[in-house]
């Protein structure tokens, strides 16, 4: 860890610079969304090393969400390159199709299927997308249900669990297509308090694990102790990289400040 | 003939000829139905394509079928369109006009039911690399019948009762049967009478199929309904927000 406040006037830490003479999970150059007259995504650059693990924070508004979700293409970046894993992502359906295997998703919302049971959920995408048979597929369910820490309520519908079960779901059914990349999109901004550490902690344990993960949260504890690096943005633009501790100790920018300040009580 | 004969009028409620009109109005709603369906499902997925041109044709259609009366497509099937040469059975002239008919209500039953699907649904499915086939058959389609069933039940009521316009072209289902025999007996109130039982009976079973549709396809969101009836309201929010 003191390794990384040393370094800390660079960007990345020592381990995070050999990370990156490996192909990055993610590399994106200069990229623009608008939506109308809105820029969502102002000339964004951004490099994920493999193993790596980012928490995108910033005020209401200011294109975390979408760069998140330009990743797996379920935004379509209008400028710009967006490459992940080596693959360029440039609206192709092939292209599109190799990132999203490569990518899990977890929302704000769970959208877990509402008329499957939660095995359902998580067979779905194996068995149909790469034509795993049942049996395999469930036996992969129940070994990431398990993981979860809910394999006892796999033939539940999602309406009959708690929201935090139901996020724990939702990530056990990304985790069977076998991601390399994890994208966590406010996972927990949408559950009762009591709930959300239960959650965390499910992240926590993939990061031990070495999962590769982007993460839009307002939990400043997690960014803390799971963090590599913290991406602050603010009007579309990345406006801060740094290492948790530097981040939350020394913000750079007076936004990062006026931020933290609001949401740090 | 002074007086409402109830005898006559049970006579009427099992005479043969009127049953097997009834049979003809129980056929000529199903195929509707089912054609309307197929048809109306086609139409919906070209409105709600972002070719305005297959949009525009298909907004076009119900436009034209939803804005002019069903009793003039019959009318124009049957004894207009020989006039250019072309020319069906009675029967076909009926079931066209009622699926062309029933397609157009469909279709906006149909679309607006997939609309109600929320867009997370269909991320949720792009995520996971499902295949657009396997995203509408597992995930969208099922959601979207759900919220389709209490409109196609309305819908299917009124094509019941709207069948009986097809007397007109002289089909010979439950009304027209009814006519030939008021003409034949002259007991009007205990022919109608009869005519009335059947299609009440006819309109409730239909209620009743209805009613076991919507158990069956809500049985996982009424889990979501007693679930939410015991949690905290923020979470109530997320979950109806999501609903």
């Amino acid at each position: 860890m003191s390794e990384i406040a040393t370094n800390a006037g660079g960007v990345e830490g020592a381990v995070t610079q050999t990370r990156l003479r490996e192909v990055p999970a993610v590399r994106m150059e200069a990229v623009y969304k608008h939506y109308g007259d809105f820029t969502a995504l102002n000339e964004v650059d951004l490099k994920v090393a493999k193993g790596e693990k980012i928490v995108v924070c910033g005020p209401s508004g200011s294109g975390k969400s979408t760069l998140i979700r330009c990743i797996n293409h379920i935004e379509k970046h209008d400028e710009g390159l967006i490459y992940v894993n080596g693959v360029e992502l440039d609206h192709q359906r092939k292209n599109i199709d190799a990132v999203r295997r490569d990518t899990g998703m977890v929302f704000q919302s769970f959208n877990l299927f509402p008329h499957m049971t939660v095995l359902e959920n998580c067979t779905l995408a194996p068995m149909t997308a790469n034509g795993m048979s049942e049996a395999e597929a469930k036996d992969l369910a129940m070994h990431f249900l398990t993981k979860v820490r809910i394999p006892d309520q796999a033939e539940k519908y999602p309406g009959q669990l708690s929201g935090g079960q139901q996020q724990r779901v939702a990530i056990a059914r990304a985790l069977c297509m076998r991601p390399k990349i994890m994208l966590f999109d406010e996972p927990t901004s949408a559950l009762d308090p009591e709930m959300v550490k239960e959650v965390l902690e499910t992240m926590k344990k993939l990061a031990e694990e070495g999962m590769t993960m982007l993460c839009v949260t307002h939990e400043m504890g997690f960014a803390r102790e799971v963090a590599d690096r913290i991406v602050f943005m603010n009007e579309g633009k990345v406006v801060e990289q740094a290492a948790p501790e530097e981040f939350f100790k020394n913000p750079k920018s007076e936004r990062a400040r006026t931020f933290l300040d609001q949401i740090i009580h | 003939m002074s007086h409402f004969s109830p005898t006559a009028a049970v006579n009427y409620f099992f005479n043969y000829f009127l049953m097997k009109g009834v049979l003809v109005t129980i056929g000529l709603t199903v195929a509707a139905v089912v054609g309307g369906l197929i048809l109306g499902m086609g139409i919906a997925l070209l409105r709600m394509s972002s070719n305005p041109i297959l949009s525009g044709a298909s907004r076009l259609y119900i436009w034209f079928f939803r804005g002019t009366p069903l009793l003039i497509q019959l009318v124009v099937i049957y004894s207009g369109l020989p006039q250019l040469g072309i020319k069906f059975s009675v029967i076909t002239c009926a079931l066209v006009g009622l699926i062309l008919n029933e397609a157009a209500y469909l279709a906006e039953i149909v679309r607006s039911g997939f609309m109600a699907v929320s867009a997370g649904q269909r991320e949720a499915a792009w995520a996971l690399s499902l295949s657009p086939w396997v995203t509408f058959r597992r995930v969208t389609l099922p959601q979207a019948f759900r919220l389709m069933i209490p409109p196609l039940g309305n819908s299917v009521n009124s094509l019941l009762k709207a069948t009986s316009l097809a007397s007109v072209i002289s089909v010979e289902e439950l009304m027209r049967r009814s006519d030939m025999l008021m003409q034949e007996h002259f007991q009007i109130l205990e022919v109608y009478a009869a005519a009335t039982a059947y299609y009440l009976i006819l309109t409730s079973v239909w209620d009743a199929i209805q009613r076991r549709l919507e158990k069956h396809f809500g049985r996982s969101s009424a889990a979501k309904t007693r679930r939410v009836a015991a949690r905290a309201p923020v979470a109530q929010a997320s979950v109806e927000a999501r609903a």
